[in-house]
């Protein structure tokens, strides 16, 4: 299956090269939405970074100060540690969960698809809203636990560090995976089904069928996903801001949490500044490396056999 | 300092923080929450503008101070955006950096008007209330300190006084067979007693972090008086570590270590009413917030206001300690200040305003009439014509006969210092800091 790179595509030398020209002009269009919306902004983020900013009078240059008061402040360092925890996490319980299901509902038949239309659901709910409702049934006092008597459930779930960083990656799991396994499930069915007919001649399993062919079938996707997750995992924000709020203490004060933290209650700009930049550098290094990791070219097209 | 903000500012305000990305998408899926407007039409040159909150009853007071203002001045027109609490806070601060403020800007004293200030973004008013002493003089004396910046008033204090008050369930006390404290030492004594039968001595909705806050804020003052955190608000080196400051904290975390506070607190927000919902529920014996949550323990619970289950006391006296028990915080107002840069017709629409619309007597009925005390003196005669008449007397009684009114903590300090504090506290609550590293903490960040 082909994974889209949606960037850049490396030019082949020779014949196409003129007809290449004339399709980079329908790039314009969004290279100015995405000059407009995306390089301005985080080049203005980047020149914060290097002032002082209150949100509300004049914006001083103060050189390096906010660089050195971020990355001298023993509250980075933690931050950093919780968020590739939970990145590093619920990659971890993600990745083969949608999997698996992605294969699952990669077969044909009628109920699998009714089963695929439930597991979609989560995925039509606001995180917000996802939220609030776990917080609500999690309630130490007039929770879930609590309105069924049942004592293991109420915990306090919320307002012990390891146990609210493991609400929220399971709450992040039960939320994406569904995103996931529809990934997966198309790329399955990419794979020939003549592929898997020559397996089962051979004498395959179902396991062995799923270790050696649909696994080395879908690493592309594997990669396409991990990337997703990965750096979308750096930026949770509201569902650790509904949630916990950072908290108990800061415990799971994640690195956009300690921004949004530092800019929008703290006023101080320029070192928010310098936490996403920090973020975006990270963000970039992560997707490179997992492209790398994919190893050679992304875009070739893996379609006509193993 | 003191403090200010309306009715349910403050609890609102920061809960509605975390609600406020909800209540706006919710809002948006529902299509009725964007800013409330009024007719818009630019603002001529006889009208001035004024945003302020959402939440009725309060936003319905506001509109309607506003309605009688504009049809008593035909050629002087408010024109007034309404906007949920945390969508406000960022929207001023921004509207204010662009130079697109209203004329009228709402807010809370303080940190933050200090802020507002030293960015020449708002008028002094003390020449004009000089010129008009009878509106100044109606007011509370206590409501101007969060108002004033340097000796100057910055802002006209506005609304009603809400001090933080030690609440109480009549009837659990009644089952358990105690009397409610009065002092700290009856406090640590209650506790064992309310464990031992399965309820939580005090509710506490942590997760707000404000809430943790109004703990040491009172220990500080009742145990060293109100200098102490003056000297950390004047940025005095060292000020966090007066021994009075550091014995507060550790009386604080002796109660937290006696299970003082309901399981889970760290994750109860104050935003969802739960923390006020384990105390009319009987789970909580006794609860330390602000006079704001009156209004909803009795619509939300039932009759426990209606039938006098709800018992109030200012916060108790510390045996030994210095502070007068008189003295409360919370907020002791309201605040309006005018933008600088709006234009001379504008600023006049604006203090007439002032003078004429806020607080008249139509509003203080009106504020009466939703369960609070506006900071007008002389009204008893109004507050004992209401349902609530024992728990406003209290109320104003409590506002007008303190020494001191100190506004909260994190509404006197500058935002920046703020979020430290904060920050702090709910690491002291959580155990993880003790008072000696919290003070270490804090004097390093004062004067940021």
């Amino acid at each position: 299956m082909t994974v889209a790179s949606p960037v850049l595509r490396r030019r082949r030398p020779g014949s196409r090269a003129v007809n290449d020209n004339r399709v980079a002009w329908l790039a314009v269009p969004a290279m100015v939405f995405f000059i407009a919306f995306a390089i301005l902004p985080l080049l203005g983020v980047l020149l914060l970074s290097f002032s002082q900013w209150d949100g509300i009078g004049p914006i001083i240059p103060a050189g390096l100060d906010s660089w050195r008061s971020v990355l001298s402040d023993s509250a980075l360092p933690h931050s950093l540690w919780v968020t590739f925890l939970l990145m590093a996490v619920s990659w971890a319980i993600q990745t083969p969960a949608s999997l698996l299901i992605g294969a699952f509902l990669a077969g044909r038949q009628r109920y699998r698809q009714w089963l695929a239309v439930l597991f979609f659901i989560p995925l039509l709910l606001s995180t917000a809203a996802i939220a609030i409702t776990y917080k609500a049934l999690l309630d130490p006092n007039f929770g879930l636990g609590v309105g069924l008597g049942v004592p293991l459930l109420s915990q306090d779930w919320l307002g012990r560090g390891g146990l609210a960083l493991g609400v929220i990656i399971f709450i992040v799991s039960w939320q994406f995976v569904p995103f996931h396994s529809l990934i997966y499930q198309g790329a399955i069915q990419q794979i020939p089904q003549s592929i898997y007919e020559a397996a089962q001649l051979d004498g395959a399993g179902r396991c062995r069928r799923f270790f050696s062919i649909t696994l080395p079938q879908v690493r592309y996707t594997v990669v396409t996903s991990s990337t997703l997750m990965v750096i979308g995992s750096l930026t949770f924000f509201d569902l650790v801001y509904v949630l916990t709020a950072g908290g108990p203490g800061d415990a799971t004060r994640v690195l956009a949490l300690d921004m949004y933290r530092r800019g929008f209650q703290g006023n101080l700009m320029g070192p928010a500044s310098v936490i996403a930049v920090i973020l975006v550098l990270i963000g970039l290094g992560l997707a490179v490396l997992l492209r790398r990791l994919g190893g050679g070219d992304p875009t070739h097209s893996q379609l006509d056999g193993a | 300092m003191t403090v200010n903000i309306g009715q349910t500012s403050r609890r609102t305000f920061l809960s509605a923080a975390i609600c406020a990305p909800i209540l706006a998408s919710l809002a948006a899926a529902c299509g009725s929450s964007g800013p409330t407007r009024s007719n818009a039409g630019g603002g001529g040159p006889g009208s001035a503008s004024y945003w302020f909150l959402t939440t009725q009853p309060q936003e319905g007071i506001r509109t309607d101070t506003v309605k009688r203002f504009n049809a008593a001045n035909p050629d002087r027109q408010i024109q007034y955006t309404a906007f949920q609490n945390d969508a406000y806070k960022t929207k001023i601060k921004t509207a204010i950096g662009a130079g697109e403020s209203p004329t009228i800007i709402y807010g809370w004293g303080g940190g933050t008007l200090r802020s507002y200030v030293a960015g020449g973004q708002v008028d002094d008013l003390t020449p004009w209330f000089d010129a008009n002493p009878g509106v100044k003089n109606r007011l509370f004396p206590t409501a101007f300190a969060p108002a004033t910046v340097d000796g100057k008033i910055y802002a006209m204090p506005a609304e009603a006084v809400q001090p933080i008050i030690l609440y109480y369930n009549k009837e659990v006390f009644d089952t358990v067979g105690v009397t409610p404290p009065q002092t700290w030492g009856d406090i640590m004594d209650l506790v064992p007693k309310f464990n031992a039968k399965g309820i939580a001595p005090f509710s506490l909705g942590g997760q707000s972090r404000w809430t943790e806050m109004m703990w040491p804020e009172f220990l500080f003052d009742r145990i060293g008086g109100p200098q102490v955190f003056e000297a950390a608000y004047n940025g005095e080196a060292n000020a966090w570590s007066n021994p009075a400051a550091i014995e507060a904290l550790t009386k604080m975390q002796d109660l937290i270590r006696a299970n003082g506070f309901v399981r889970g607190f760290s994750s109860i927000t104050a935003d969802s009413n739960a923390d006020q919902a384990l105390l009319y529920t009987g789970k909580a014996a006794m609860m330390l917030h602000g006079s704001w949550t009156y209004g909803g323990m009795s619509t939300d619970g039932g009759d426990f206001v209606s039938s006098g289950k709800l018992g109030y006391m200012n916060f108790p006296p510390v045996d030994g300690g210095k502070g007068d028990p008189s003295d409360t915080l919370g907020n002791p107002a309201q605040y309006l200040s005018i933008y600088s840069k709006a234009s001379d017709e504008q600023k006049e629409v604006a203090k007439k305003f002032f003078s004429t619309a806020i607080l008249s007597d139509d509003e203080v009925k009106q504020w009466i009439g939703t369960g609070s005390v506006p900071i007008v003196q002389g009204t008893q005669s109004e507050l004992s014509k209401s349902k609530d008449a024992d728990f406003l007397e209290f109320v104003y009684q409590v506002s007008t006969k303190a020494k001191v009114f100190a506004q909260s903590w994190d509404q006197a300090l500058s935002p920046t210092a703020a979020e430290t504090l904060l920050d702090n506290i709910a690491k002291l609550f959580q155990l993880s800091i003790g008072p000696q590293q919290f003070a270490d903490n804090m004097n390093q960040a004062t004067g940021k």
